[in-house]
């Protein structure tokens, strides 16, 4: 058990990340004509709306709620005067806003795609993995509020900031910080580091070409090639 | 001034006939794939009618084209940047497959394995989406065709503004008249303002239009920003894909596969030099109206001296001079005004234009039926109301189209006195201020129509650029990696590129100029 807990938290992670950004990095240079969203609004653009903005908007939020929760040293929260308690119960209703909103969207999606006969045709097994693999991830997610509300002094969460904190900077102690940690916490870890290592392989890796966009709003109106 | 070279389109709607033979050798060449089936770079409409996809010129509806801010400046009528960023997760404007049609084949396989029935067996229509059986088709890209259906459908036609539409109703006053359509080439395409990821672009050498299919992520903002709606979203590949203007038979000096096996002869491809300086002028004047002439101006002579002079200095190739003063399409837009940019008013700046159909009144006109005007039948009296024609080439202004049309009728009525009556009539050309030459001139390219004279197209040239040496054994067009070395210079793996790269990415400098 201690042996799968430190492959899992200790080793898993940076097999996850080296696939995520390696794999990216391959499909762009290589396979650059599969990157795409691979929207179907072409085909049915029935509940895409709602469904879309909610998904996208909630996932957003709840990437960059863990990016700077878990990533943010407790030095700088203690410096800003935000107490170990706010912060867990600002990551609570944070998290459970914008997961809210991201499980709602997933589940909208996901009734659009599976009751119109056209976009059920045309679905992948790769666009049902990553649906089902994000919903059940925000789920997991999102269980694990009713979790935290049983100690919101906040030294749980200190703890995953601890892990986090170690493993992007090496260290390699990182998974003994979590072992105590309650199941539904190391399932929705895993959950959401795997999803990193299907994303090179997957529509998944449009999401850096959304980031990319932002060169649009400065970019000129008309592109014009000239001849080599 | 920044003069480049394009080599553009005139469709002359006089002469066509709605045989679709250009559709359907577009369609084998270029879109018999998987994912645009639905798709037509090439489609020929009957007008009146709502088109393909449907009510397309409609932009209160699908917001595509320009719109002139207050400020005079222009914007993507679907929004500024930032609006568009934020209408990337669901495209508001999008049309759906119903707007063009759900792709169908037939079950054929039935006709030869059906067992013994009492009544023939039938192809029932096959979705190519679901691959299920259709009950019934409900819609498809020539729907219209001839006037098909009732008026009350068809008669949503943008075109009939300002036009009292119920008189056309009846059988007596019907008319009707075949619009080819592909993509525009656009002096200032929205559909490349409105690509996010920079994917869309225009060849500085001959202003073809292209999609790049690797750098499109499929944001779907071009297929809403195109007025034309010539833009099309692959639904297999998930990749924008247009009209390509046949750019490897273009390369080579050939005409387009749509103008090549023009059965009517109406279609022609010709070089125009423009002063790409002032398109931002010329596409953002105020008055919509003004938009038609302030686009002739940004047209070149090819025949004045300081032109050519500065066009060589600029790298322009001789042969590309030489083409652009025989161009046919010059010649039409420029020297006889008889051809006119597609919808104006959506500030595109097209580069596919047409000549205006003369309505069949030669029997009328002998029969006393029609009003004179000079020597001339008064072609305000046509079946077609000119007001119709205004609304599709010159955004309402009417003048301009009566005079063309006037011009066409002028030259038949001298090519007839010449040919039948063995007499030369100068009034009427007078009347339409056209010398003997020009007439004769326009007689031999609009009327005959020789292979020559339609299609005066000079080919690339490549070996400025490119390394054949390295071209050998690559591959030809491909889609998707294919045998691709990789997309950054270097690849991956520090591995030489085979091949060379004609049309380099536009330069950062140019690239970040963040206005118009």
């Amino acid at each position: 058990m201690t042996y799968l807990h430190h492959f899992v938290f200790g080793v898993y992670p940076y097999i996850g990340l080296a696939i995520f950004l390696f794999g990216s990095l391959v499909r762009f240079e290589r396979e650059q004509y599969t990157w795409k969203s691979d929207s179907s609004q072409l085909i049915d653009r029935r509940l895409l709306r709602a469904g879309s903005y909610l998904f996208h908007i909630g996932v957003l939020g709840v990437f960059a709620g863990h990016l700077v929760g878990l990533l943010t040293p407790l030095a700088v929260w203690d410096a800003l005067g935000v107490s170990h308690g706010a912060k867990q119960l600002l990551a609570m209703v944070a998290g459970g806003i914008f997961g809210g909103m991201g499980l709602i969207g997933a589940l909208i999606l996901i009734y659009r795609r599976f009751s119109s006969e056209r976009l059920r045709a045309i679905t992948t097994w790769r666009d049902k993995l990553t649906l089902g693999w994000i919903t059940v991830t925000l789920i997991l997610g999102l269980s694990t509020i009713f979790v935290s509300k049983d100690h919101l002094d906040g030294h749980m969460m200190t703890l995953f900031m601890e892990w986090a904190q170690r493993i992007v900077t090496f260290r390699g102690d990182a998974a003994n910080y979590i072992v105590d940690a309650p199941g539904i916490f190391k399932l929705h870890i895993f959950m959401g580091m795997t999803l990193f290592v299907i994303f090179p392989f997957t529509r998944l890796v449009h999401v850096w070409s959304g980031f990319g966009a932002a060169g649009y709003v400065t970019r000129a109106w008309q592109l014009v090639r000239p001849r080599g | 001034m920044k003069i480049r070279a394009q080599v553009a389109m005139v469709l002359n709607l006089d002469k066509c006939i709605g045989c679709h033979t250009c559709s359907v050798t577009c369609k084998n060449v270029w879109t018999s794939r998987d994912g645009v089936e639905y798709a037509w770079f090439n489609n020929v409409e009957t007008k009146p009618g709502i088109g393909y996809p449907k009510e397309w010129e409609n932009q209160k509806k699908w917001k595509g084209g320009w719109k002139r801010l207050p400020n005079g400046k222009l914007e993507p009528r679907q929004g500024g940047k930032l609006r568009i960023l934020a209408s990337m997760f669901a495209n508001p404007n999008l049309p759906e497959i119903d707007d063009y049609y759900e792709p169908f084949t037939f079950d054929y396989d039935r006709l030869q394995n059906a067992p013994e029935v009492e009544t023939p067996p039938t192809a029932r229509p096959v979705s190519v989406i679901t691959g299920k059986k259709m009950d019934k088709i409900n819609w498809g890209p020539n729907w219209e065709d001839d006037l098909g259906g009732e008026f009350a459908k068809r008669s949503k036609d943008q075109l009939f503004e300002d036009v009292q539409k119920e008189m056309y109703s009846t059988f007596e006053n019907t008319f009707m008249m075949y619009l080819p359509r592909l993509c525009e080439h656009c002096l200032n395409p929205a559909c490349v303002a409105s690509c996010p990821s920079g994917s869309v672009y225009k060849r500085e050498d001959d202003g073809i239009v292209l999609v790049d299919q690797d750098k499109c992520r499929g944001w779907r903002m071009c297929v809403s920003g195109c007025p034309y709606k010539k833009i099309y979203y692959n639904w297999q590949s998930g990749k924008a894909e247009k009209c390509t203007f046949c750019f490897p038979r273009i390369e080579g000096g050939q005409p387009t596969v749509c103008s090549e096996s023009c059965v009517g002869r109406i279609r022609y491809l010709g070089v125009i030099l423009y002063d790409a300086d002032r398109i931002e002028a010329a596409a953002s004047v105020a008055d919509e109206k003004d938009l038609y002439k302030a686009q002739l101006q940004v047209f070149l002579d090819p025949h004045s001296d300081a032109i050519i002079e500065e066009a060589r200095r600029q790298g322009i190739p001789d042969s590309w001079l030489t083409a652009a003063q025989k161009s046919p399409v010059y010649k039409m837009a420029m020297e006889w005004k008889v051809a006119f940019p597609l919808h104006p008013e959506y500030r595109t700046l097209p580069m596919v234009w047409y000549i205006p159909p003369l309505s069949p009144i030669q029997s009328a006109a002998e029969r006393g039926l029609m009003n004179q005007k000079g020597l001339l039948p008064d072609v305000s009296e046509m079946r077609i109301p000119v007001k119709y024609l205004a609304n599709l080439l010159t955004a309402g202004d009417e003048a301009p189209v009566l005079s063309a049309l006037e011009r066409m009728l002028a030259m038949r009525v001298y090519m007839r006195g010449k040919s039948v009556h063995g007499s030369e009539d100068l009034e009427v050309l007078k009347q339409v201020g056209l010398t003997q030459a020009q007439v004769e001139d326009m007689y031999k390219i609009m009327a005959i129509a020789n292979y020559e004279d339609r299609f005066v197209i000079p080919s690339s040239h490549k070996e400025e650029v490119e390394d054949s040496f390295n071209d050998k054994a690559a591959c030809g067009f491909t889609f998707g990696n294919g045998c691709s070395g990789g997309t950054s210079p270097q690849g991956l793996f520090g591995t030489r590129k085979e091949g060379s790269v004609i049309f380099v990415d536009m330069p950062k400098s140019r690239k970040n100029k963040a206005e118009v």
